[in-house]
């Protein structure tokens, strides 16, 4: 598959991530995993990028390679993965390490699990900050704490920064999360489902934030999300992924407007909406996720395609191609012919959930 | 305090399946370094009612007391005080045996379903349960019952040997459903029936759910935080906040006219694909406490229309004549698009 169909939208700067033909396996005891296979994309700094998909799509697995998180033992990685110029695949730990929470930092789903219940979380945020800031004293490491908590919109930052982790709620902790990932700078923040686990009135404060934090730092933003309103608000780019591969990709405005692929229309007919009619039936995708040890042929999504062409067609036997569509920056990786999808879509699914 | 009826026409109402007055459940804590007694205002004087056949949906964010209500109605929890009323019998303080003929007409769907289910149990075991328990011998035999039934919730009938870990998580949650069905219930709870499932299985359980309530008329008390699912399924929606409705009334006003500044903060903080333009309402801070909620109106710390009154007095829950019952000084009079320049509309004097 050529590299060159992906998000290169943009030429004249360099996209600070860049993400070639990324395959991810974990060998198990029943089977290999194959669970992101030849995935390609790229972020500019100042971006966000939303990577949509439901559970075992690879998302998050995605995230964790650039991060070089995953345990090299039962893991196998190929392709390529350049953070700022640098390789990661097969970069030696200890290089790995240095730029990972300096160059590159994550912000999970869980902030309890991600925080040290035993330390203070300004001693926890401050120490983030020396370790890759060997010359600070302590002194300064937790001034820093304690301004980034206040950028974070954490009220009375000198004291909470006292504070263990229990004593936050799950926003407050939520911002905790992100004022340690940001302590050092990153020039790239991936954020794992960041806001799943909390109310949307708080959810709605934290994409706030995550905004107004990348306007000022300019950093590269990694959105995974299995929620397509959370990416509609604050992600420019997005990529839809389904068992391990991109199915379609774009702006948020081509992707969720205008998609092309019969899977994001899945997506976006069945999600119920706040407007329209409520009577009216969702459309569901039919069937269940594949599993990832047992891939489906060609297609992976052809067995719950409505529109497969079964009869001979290509969609069990070949995987189709990432292809660009009519508009720069478009591609969708579906064996349709792309008038058909036109028609489809405005005839089957414009009106139907969040699509309309 | 006895809700008054939301119909139109409340002659030609039938008689509530449930009602609810009153209902309270506090549970004690422990908290200060002396141990002192405390209590959690779970659940803190909600009023309700829900006709046969009718879906009311109990949205909150978390910690607003909406599953333990759930529980409270399924009687899986003991009310500190209040009443409830199921099929005309006061069911608040009945003991274990007394339930277990209620147990068969109200029935409850659970979260999660990798822990509802027991994994020692085949599904068909798992399914025919509710009737070995209740000693029922269906005509032809349980296990065509059971079949039956997984067939009516759209599983192979042919899994009846099953274990519960061989099935995938929208899989399981048709179990627990065909379970909730086995004994012919009036009523069901669904504690967040969806919200662990991915969207495109949300779909096909939300569908399910419809056509079963629509084809057996079915009564359910839905809970759930997510606004867009209970719009799909509810015909009268309640907003709780800190252990108190808000706000309850039909689904078609709640969405399109909010009365109470909560529910309208609630409805645009949700990101749709399609809402990009819409104007958020920012709500500052956190849910308080409920150990100890505000004085007053318990939604007066993060209202931005919050005065004096609102800390001192606490807003009964009152109707303006179409049904809708909002807690609130200050109720929004925004109309349609209220969400998007209800200022505007709340400027709008109007004689009280």
């Amino acid at each position: 598959m050529a590299a060159a169909v992906v998000p290169e939208q943009r030429p004249e700067s360099d996209p600070y991530l860049r993400v070639r033909d990324l395959r991810v396996r974990f060998d198990t005891e029943d089977g290999v995993v194959q669970a992101v296979d030849g995935l390609s994309f790229a972020v500019q700094r100042g971006r966000t990028l939303g990577i949509v998909g439901e559970s075992g799509s690879g998302k998050s697995v995605t995230g964790l390679a650039v991060l070089g998180l995953h345990n090299a033992k039962r893991t196998r990685i190929e392709g390529e993965i350049l953070v700022g110029g640098r390789n990661v695949v097969g970069m030696r730990e200890e290089e790995v390490s240095r730029l990972r929470g300096r160059d590159m930092a994550m912000i999970f789903q869980d902030p309890l699990s991600a925080l040290h219940p035993y330390y203070t979380v300004g001693r926890q945020i401050a120490e983030a900050y020396r370790v890759h800031h060997p010359k600070a004293g302590r002194r300064q490491a937790w001034e820093r704490a304690v301004e980034m908590l206040a950028r974070v919109g954490i009220p009375q930052p000198a004291r909470r920064a006292r504070q263990y982790p229990h004593e936050f709620s799950g926003g407050m902790r939520q911002r905790v999360m992100i004022a340690m990932a940001l302590v050092n700078n990153p020039d790239l923040l991936i954020a794992d489902e960041p806001t799943t686990a909390l109310d949307v009135t708080v959810q709605a404060q934290i994409l706030d934030l995550l905004a107004d934090l990348q306007a000022e730092f300019h950093s590269a933003i990694i959105l995974i999300t299995h929620d397509l309103g959370v990416v509609s608000q604050v992600a420019d780019d997005v990529l839809v992924m389904y068992a391990g591969r991109c199915v379609e990709h774009g702006t948020v405005e081509q992707v969720l407007r205008r998609p092309q692929h019969p899977y994001t229309w899945g997506l976006l007919s069945s999600v119920p909406s706040l407007h329209g009619d409520a009577d009216a039936d969702l459309l569901p995708i039919p069937g269940n996720p594949p599993s990832l040890i047992n891939v489906p042929s060609g297609c992976a999504f052809h067995p719950r395609c409505r529109y497969a062409l079964r009869d001979g067609g290509p969609c069990d036997v070949e995987v189709p191609a990432l292809l660009p569509v009519a508009e720069p920056g478009h591609g969708v990786a579906c064996h349709l012919p792309p008038d058909d999808r036109v028609a489809i879509y405005r005839r089957d699914v414009a009106s139907v959930g969040v699509a309309r | 305090m006895t809700p008054a009826p939301t119909a139109a026409e409340p002659g030609a109402a039938p008689p509530p399946l449930l009602t609810v007055e009153g209902l309270t459940k506090h549970f004690p804590v422990r908290s200060g370094a002396f141990g002192r007694k405390a209590f959690v205002r779970a659940v803190d004087g909600i009023d309700f009612e829900v006709r046969p056949g009718e879906t009311l949906g109990l949205v909150g964010e978390s910690g607003c007391g909406k599953s333990t209500t759930g529980r409270l109605l399924a009687r899986l929890l003991e009310p500190t005080g209040g009443r409830i009323t199921f099929d005309g019998r006061d069911i608040t303080h009945l003991g274990r045996r007394e339930l277990r003929p209620l147990r068969q007409q109200l029935q409850i769907i659970f979260q999660d379903p990798y822990a509802s289910l027991n994994p020692r149990h085949t599904v068909g075991k798992i399914v025919a349960m509710p009737l070995m328990v209740n000693g029922i011998d269906p005509p032809g035999g349980i296990k065509r019952r059971v079949q039956e039934l997984l067939e009516i919730v759209g599983l192979n009938p042919e899994h009846y040997n099953r274990y519960p870990h061989e099935f995938s998580g929208g899989q399981r949650q048709r179990i627990g459903i065909a379970r909730a069905l086995a004994l012919r219930p009036k009523l069901i709870v669904a504690d967040e029936p969806v919200s662990a499932l991915d969207v495109s299985i949300q779909a096909q359980i939300i569908n399910l759910l419809r056509g079963l309530q629509r084809e057996l008329g079915l009564a359910f008390v839905f809970i759930a935080h997510d606004l867009a699912v209970v719009r799909h399924f509810c015909q009268r929606v309640a907003v709780m906040y800190l252990g108190k409705i808000v706000e309850i009334g039909d689904r078609d006003d709640i969405y399109t006219r909010p009365r109470h500044p909560y529910t309208r903060a609630l409805l645009s903080a949700v990101p749709e694909v399609n809402g990009s333009a819409r104007e958020r309402i920012r709500l500052v801070g956190d849910v308080p406490t409920p150990l100890n909620p505000p004085s007053g109106c318990r939604f007066r710390t993060r209202c931005w229309k919050a005065t004096e009154v609102c800390a001192t007095r606490e807003p009964p829950l009152v109707g303006d004549g179409d049904g809708t019952r909002a807690a609130c000084h200050y109720p929004e009079q925004g109309p349609g698009q209220s969400v998007v320049d209800g200022r505007e509309g709340a400027m709008e004097g109007r004689a009280s």
